[in-house]
């Protein structure tokens, strides 16, 4: 019965390009020095050198994690360069300034700036090897007092917010790879909406790793303020490689008093060939306080890259009537692995929290979600609503689900709904005597499965979405 | 050309062999279920295939639609003069082969509308036809829905998700009668249906009747075929038709059952 279901071809990572552009890259290697390197290069104050390295010495301290359900080889730390920016790199005005090659870049990630700039207002701040490189918009967000820049930019600019809100979510010790970044960060996003405000715009970076061997490490830092609104999408992807790629970025939001943050994310890093050969690791730390009364964050993610993914975008309600929501769709084709989910820690009175997991293995690979629901002592009537789904395509892949649930008060109310089917020939043969492919009745079963998370995503990035789902399990049925 | 001329040639298509079957043989997990089975359907046509269970009826159904868990060991079929067999299922459905499944599949997440209107443009592509947009697809669907007395909350509700059996198997009907297919086998679509839902089914059935178009109906009981007169009645036991007849056939079956087909058959 299974026989027609099985790798047929491989798709080539459609975005497996090199961009030739020189870059300025510190010797491989990890020491005090090269965080005073880094420190000094983006032009930091005295304070932010010492956070660092107060990590970087905490970080020495802490043993790497291996409870995940995934396998690797050991990572060589010294052997990664901890920092590259592109040798071009003066002031820009315009678009015209960038470098050519750099625009052809995003030309073939599907994300033309000027075409961007023109469509329906989505701001751009672009990401390309550590360094921002084109922001756009910022006048019209500066207008309603909105900041989105580069967090070095921020580091310098807006030192009050930063000192105050840096590593208030993710501590600089808090794990292992969040120590590593706390520690080496080159570049990331900053973004404050102020009081009262509704971003006018979806606040877009799209991050890419280029230099060979690389590491990249990210830092985001959103905080929205009283009141205010704020939805903000991150896309992802990388060249192929041999080498294995190590992509630890962190990623803070901050939500005060009825303030509401979307984060919405694409991740198509390059996922290896076939046999599992290169790839990235991706070991992300992404966490929201939901620290004001009725305030809101909502994590959706679309992970279709990487070799292997560990992540579990998390909310802390603290706030009174906080609402933390968690969407994922996880793809594992080939030898690629995932373990992610989320965790969702009761802290306020009428707390509430939902969690739907829809996970895909194809190929051989291996899809976890584990994920921690844990209601405090105070969280009165606090409530909870998981439902993990997982299908599978053949039948050499996997599919693991790890609910952990911690409840210490009486009044909470907790719902956990999972499923795990399997996608029938039964299935496509339906659809195939409708006269579909294939390929089509794959993609239309699988987009079905996924729809409760793809609602939840921003238009353009739905469409996305689906195209890229459609890419990443081309040739996993015959 | 006048209407005239277009009956004529409707005309002329009747009574064309649409469907032809010869010596038929199929395995599913090495078991043979289909023994020789000949059968020749031609196009204007209703033959109803009846016979016990286990005798091979679904199984012919599916073989015909190309279900990749059964295996052609011997024999041919020609559809239109062409190597059925030889053709991908989806292949099959393009050209017009049109199984109503026995147990229909749900699919979640899609709506029947949108999974109707991707197989209404699959089949236009295939054929050079320009393909429907949702406003369009969605005026040619009011009619069809009348049809089997159906609102139009049917095409916003997921594929089969949720639908009781009687719901399901509407729904088949609601796909023969949207995608029109030359060749159409029923796959027991009249049971675990009320005596209601059977007669809807059937004048569906029986409205889509054309002399261009062919209905292949399997059933294990006459009820349906007092709705739909079949040109003829087969008896399939054993993997093997082992009695043609015309539509008393069926009322005769109804009476005596099956065993003394079977008696019949081991002496022949």
């Amino acid at each position: 019965m299974t026989s027609g279901i099985e790798a047929r071809v491989l798709q080539p990572y459609k975005y497996g390009f090199v961009t030739d552009i020189e870059a300025e890259v510190v010797p491989p290697g990890l020491s005090e020095d090269v965080i005073r390197l880094i420190s000094q290069k983006k032009g930091e104050p005295e304070w932010m050198l010492e956070w660092r390295l107060r990590a970087y010495r905490n970080w020495l301290k802490m043993p790497e994690p291996h409870w995940a359900n995934v396998r690797y080889g050991p990572v060589d730390y010294q052997a990664i360069s901890y920092y590259a920016a592109p040798k071009r790199r003066p002031k820009l005005d315009s678009l015209d300034q960038v470098d050519p090659k750099l625009l052809e870049t995003f030309e073939k990630l599907g994300i033309p700036i000027e075409e961007r700039k023109r469509l329906a207002g989505v701001a751009v701040d672009a990401v390309f090897d550590s360094v921002s490189v084109a922001t756009t918009f910022r006048e019209e967000l500066k207008k309603h007092g909105v900041i989105f820049c580069a967090i070095s930019e921020a580091i310098r600019e807006y030192p009050e917010l930063v000192q105050e809100y840096l590593g208030s979510v993710v501590p600089y010790n808090d794990n292992f790879f969040a120590a590593l970044n706390s520690g080496v960060f080159t570049d990331g996003s900053f973004v404050y909406v102020p009081k009262g405000v509704r971003c006018p715009l979806e606040l877009s970076t799209y991050f890419r790793i280029n230099a060979e061997s690389t590491g990249q490490f990210e830092r985001t830092l959103i905080i929205a303020d009283e009141g205010s609104y704020v939805s903000y999408l991150e896309g992802c992807s990388a060249p192929v490689r041999d080498e294995n790629q190590l992509h630890a970025a962190v990623v803070e939001l901050v939500a005060l008093d009825r303030a509401t943050i979307k984060y919405s994310t694409i991740q198509n890093w390059y996922p290896g060939d076939e046999e599992g050969r290169g790839g990235i690791y991706n070991f992300v730390t992404k966490r929201g306080a939901c620290r004001g009364q009725a305030s809101k964050i909502s994590w959706t993610q679309v992970e279709t890259g990487s070799a292997i993914t560990w992540k579990y975008p998390g909310c802390i309600l603290q706030g009174d009537d906080s609402i933390g929501e968690f969407y994922s769709v996880a793809v594992t084709n080939h030898r690629q692995q995932a373990d992610t989910g989320t965790k969702m820690i009761h802290m306020g009175k009428n707390t509430r929290s939902t969690i739907v997991s829809k996970g895909i293995s194809a190929g051989r690979g291996q899809n976890t979600y584990r994920g921690l629901v844990k209601i405090l002592k105070g969280a009165e009537h606090a409530r909870n609503y998981s439902q993990c789904d997982s299908m599978l395509i053949g039948d050499t892949c996997g599919a693991h689900t790890f609910p952990y649930i911690d409840v210490r008060n009486s009044t909470a109310t907790m719902e956990h709904e999972a499923s795990t089917s399997k996608i029938g020939e039964d299935q496509i043969f339906y659809a195939k005597q409708r006269g579909l492919s294939a390929e089509d009745a794959v993609s239309m079963i699988v987009n079905g499965f996924c729809k409760e998370v793809f609602k939840e995503l921003p238009m353009e990035f739905a469409v996305e979405a689906q195209r890229l789902l459609g890419i990443s399990l081309e040739g996993s049925v015959g | 050309m006048t209407g005239r001329g277009k009956r004529e040639t409707l005309k002329d298509s009747a009574g064309k062999v649409l469907l032809e079957v010869q010596n038929l043989h199929a395995t599913v997990e090495g078991r043979e279920i289909l023994r020789g089975v000949d059968l020749t359907v031609r196009a204007g046509e209703v033959h109803a295939i009846m016979g016990p269970n286990g005798s091979g009826k679904s199984t012919l159904a599916q073989v015909l639609a190309g279900h990749p868990a059964y295996v052609v060991t011997a024999g041919h079929v020609l559809y239109e003069g062409k190597d059925l067999l030889a053709m991908a299922p989806e292949e099959r459905a393009r050209e017009g082969v049109f199984l109503a499944f026995q147990y229909p599949v749900a699919i979640r997440g899609i709506t029947n509308a949108y999974f109707l209107r991707a197989a209404v443009n699959a089949i236009r592509k295939y054929r050079g036809v320009e393909e429907l947009g949702p406003v369009e697809f969605m005026d040619a669907l009011e009619e069809k829905l009348k049809v089997i007395g159906w609102d139009s909350s049917y095409l916003s509700r997921p594929v089969n998700e949720g639908f009781s059996g009687g719901e399901k198997k509407r729904n088949e009907i609601l796909q023969l009668a949207v995608l029109d297919p030359k060749l159409a086998i029923l796959d027991e679509t009249d049971s675990g249906l009320d005596i209601d839902a059977v007669k809807t089914v059937a004048q569906t059935v029986d409205k889509l009747r054309r002399p261009d178009n062919a209905t292949v109906l399997v059933t294990h009981y006459n009820r349906i075929l007092t709705h739909i007169e079949p040109d003829v009645v087969h008896v399939l036991a054993g993997g093997r038709i082992v009695k043609s007849g015309g539509k008393e056939l069926a009322l005769e079956l109804e009476e005596k059952g099956y065993d003394w087909l079977r008696e019949e058959a081991t002496v022949a």
